[in-house]
């Protein structure tokens, strides 16, 4: 006995000893690939000796396994080892903050998507002028200068929101998504359904979930529909420091209609989840989804969904003239390479990323993950929601930009309406979500 | 056997066998000591030299003196966090140990199938904060929303709540120790006691409580300071919700205790985190102070045997 106590002892010892050596020395017990099964395999023997290596800190947990995939085709042709680590949902800025510390070891590729996040992380964010990738790009809409001009972050794919419709169930209940062209109508349509949902046997609208995994649709999305008309009325083109929530009332009109033809009721909503909203959608039980084109894939391949029966159509919240309306498009999915990484890193993501946009496997996984991306390389995607979105730009309607990215300390003031819209949903008034929107951008403006 | 005791102390003492154990000392004591310093010393002294620095990441620090500390004090959500983590420290301190002890003293009364009592009540330990959090989410969910309400809804909730999963965690672990206390009872003083004509109630308070004081100290020291440092139960079960708006736009948030304060100020954005690092600074301050006060007022109260 004495004798296994004092074996354990000097286990631990080693232990001890092992874990205090400095991470240089031990690279394989530090770096993260214990999460990136495929990014340790063993390059094969033909092929050329790898300079530099790319660890990108991905922020899609969807897109992971398309990823690692990607990293390990990446790895097999030319031997320059691609660790993909994904960062568990929600949590993306603790994760960067605490792996970028990591010296030699930190991402050599990140996502810095919006103001706040240039704010935070344009010190690391190295100048894409001139190199490859850049000039592989079609268009600078989607991505994020410096104040000096310095091309900070790519935007890599563009995304558009808006009400996913179950074009099949709409049809059924004796509707036509033609008939759907303002807020007056969606509201008929979505009343109209709900109140025949014993006898339908499907419901309106999928629950407005406000647990951490669902609110970012009505925080983040929803909330951009008053952002954005405000902000087109002013001419706002940077971070105001106040807003007046002039456009709240249509807020309020939508999230009504969204909580009110719901089979959930809104006393509910608040632990209700995303999975849940999703696969009420996706099995059928409701006609109306407010999501974004990110869906498409697993509506499609886990619900088995046919395409046919899918389309997007804008978020109508009764503003004048939003018959016009396209659906929502803008990104916050952008690259940024580490510019403190080691230089034969640097250029070893770079060679990535480019290979990433003009190569056969590369534009393959981007359209099927990202759909239509600004690269001259891009493929044709098959996702209906982005066809939606091209049509409606083809019939000359407007778009509703991204308008939330101007929002400060985003991830705070997000907190703070949806802990409103949680208590304004279970019987609470309607005032602290028009403090949250408008005193609480005020407020977090001034603390950034 | 008396004999045999003082030859090994002996020998142990003999200059031929103390002096090589004497001389590599360090092989004993170097490891533990280099993980020491480099798990904890380093980390702390870094963190404090933190808190007068605005940083990003922990290794670009630029030093800007106090004005992270004047941020932090005037900071009514801190402050609103600091009197919620003590109301809560308070009523969970009471709460498990009364509770504790109550089971610890009838699990040694000689029940019928004690070990299993002390093995279901300790089980819940072995939960981590989190899942913990999450099991204990669904389990009020699950009730609340029969009357329309969640735990994210009232601030009384979730208070109650949170003690009533730290008290479901932290009962077991305190009713080990407890009972350990109990066993160490001597039997013949409780005789002596009885013969002396000593009720049930006077045996308890005048022979069980003072002889297990140390049982009790340690308890306390460790319900105290658990309280204080709760994190996971509380970002897990409801988040600080529900949020109280204040006219200016200022957000409290009303069941954030003061760990998660300290987390959310940090990620709040780039020029925030040295403010939640002085926070954090204060708070151990804080719980180092309050963890001492404790320890020697119980202290005191200990007696030798």
């Amino acid at each position: 006995m004495k004798k296994l106590f004092a074996l354990i002892l000097i286990a631990m010892l080693a232990f001890a000893c092992f874990a205090c050596t400095p991470a240089t020395q031990a690279p394989a017990t530090e770096e993260p690939v214990a999460e990136a099964p495929v990014a340790a395999e063993q390059p094969a023997a033909e092929a050329p000796v790898a300079a530099g290596k790319v660890y990108y800190l991905n922020f899609k947990p969807e897109a992971d396994s398309a990823w690692q995939t990607l990293a390990a085709q990446y790895t097999a042709l030319t031997g320059v080892p691609v660790t993909i680590v994904t960062a568990a949902s929600g949590t993306y800025s603790e994760t960067l903050t605490a792996e970028m510390d990591k010296g030699a070891a930190a991402p050599t590729l990140f996502q810095c998507g919006n103001k706040a996040g240039l704010d935070t992380w344009g010190d690391f964010c190295y100048d894409f002028t001139g190199t490859e990738v850049y000039a592989q790009q079609t268009t600078d809409d989607f991505n994020l200068f410096k104040e000096t001009g310095e091309v900070a972050c790519l935007g890599y794919c563009y995304e558009c929101y808006g009400i996913i419709v179950n074009t099949a169930l709409l049809e059924q209940a004796g509707h036509s998504l033609s008939g759907i062209t303002d807020f007056a109508s969606l509201k008929a349509v979505a009343e109209d359904i709900h109140s025949r949902a014993a006898e339908l046997g499907f419901d309106a609208f999928t629950s407005s979930g406000m647990d951490g995994s669902s609110s970012w649709r009505f925080s983040g999305h929803l909330a951009n529909m008053p952002l954005f008309y405000e902000f087109r009325d002013d001419g706002v083109t940077e971070q105001p420091a106040t807003i007046t929530g002039k456009y709240l009332e249509n807020y309020k009109n939508i999230w009504d209609l969204y909580i009110n033809n719901s089979a959930t009721d809104p006393t509910q909503l608040a632990s209700a989840t995303g999975d849940q909203a999703q696969a009420e959608f996706g099995e059928g039980k409701a006609v109306f989804f407010q999501n974004g084109s990110w869906e498409y894939a697993n509506l499609t391949t886990k619900f088995g969904m046919s395409p046919d029966n899918l389309a997007m159509i804008p978020i109508y919240c009764g503003v004048e003239g939003e018959s016009n309306a396209a659906v929502s498009a803008g990104t916050e999915n952008m690259w940024a390479v580490n510019s403190q990484a080691a230089p034969e890193n640097i250029q070893a993501t770079l060679d990535f990323l480019n290979w990433v946009v003009t190569s056969d496997e590369g534009t393959t996984m981007m359209a099927e993950q990202f759909g239509p991306i600004p690269f001259k390389a891009a493929k044709a995607s098959a996702n209906v929601f982005f066809n939606d979105a091209n049509e409606q730009l083809a019939a000359g309607k407007y778009v509703v930009t991204w308008a939330f990215n101007f929002t400060p300390n985003v991830d705070n003031w997000r907190a703070g309406v949806v802990a409103a819209l949680t208590q304004y949903s279970a019987g609470a008034t309607w005032d602290d979500v028009v403090t949250a929107f408008v005193a609480g951008w005020a407020t977090q403006y001034a603390a950034q | 056997m008396k004999r045999r005791t003082q030859n090994h102390e002996a020998a142990l003492s003999g200059a031929l066998i103390r002096r090589p154990i004497q001389r590599s000392f360090a092989i004993f004591l170097l490891p533990t000591f280099a993980a020491f310093c480099i798990g904890f010393i380093y980390p702390f002294l870094q963190g404090v030299y933190l808190s007068f620095c605005k940083f990003t990441t922990t290794s670009n620090a630029n030093w800007i003196g106090l004005g992270n500390y004047i941020k932090a004090f005037s900071d009514k959500s801190f402050m609103h966090a600091f009197q919620y983590t003590a109301l809560f420290a308070i009523v969970s301190l009471i709460v498990i140990n009364v509770l504790a002890f109550a089971v610890a003293y009838a699990l040694t009364r000689g029940i019928k199938g004690s070990n299993s009592f002390r093995t279901v009540f300790f089980m819940p330990n072995l939960i981590g904060g989190i899942v913990l959090g999450y099991i204990w989410s669904m389990i009020f969910g699950g009730i609340l929303s029969r009357f329309g309400t969640s735990i994210v809804l009232s601030t009384a909730y979730g208070y109650w709540g949170l003690i009533i999963l730290m008290a479901w965690q932290q009962i077991g672990y305190m009713m080990i120790i407890y009972i350990a206390g109990l066993q160490s009872v001597p039997g013949d003083m409780i005789e002596a006691a009885k013969i002396d004509g000593a009720n049930g109630w006077h045996m308890l308070w005048h022979i069980t409580i003072p002889t297990i004081m140390p049982a009790i100290t340690i308890c306390t020291f460790l319900t105290l300071t658990n309280s204080f440092k709760l994190f996971d139960q509380n970002l897990v079960l409801n988040g600080g919700q529900p949020f109280i708006f204040m006219a200016d736009g200022t957000v409290i948030r009303s069941t954030e205790m003061l760990a998660l304060n300290i987390y959310n100020t940090f990620y709040l954005n780039a020029n925030s985190r040295g403010i939640g690092q002085a926070k954090a600074v204060l708070f151990f301050v804080l719980v180092a102070s309050i963890a001492l006060i404790q320890f020697s007022a119980t202290r005191r109260k200990e007696i030798q045997q």
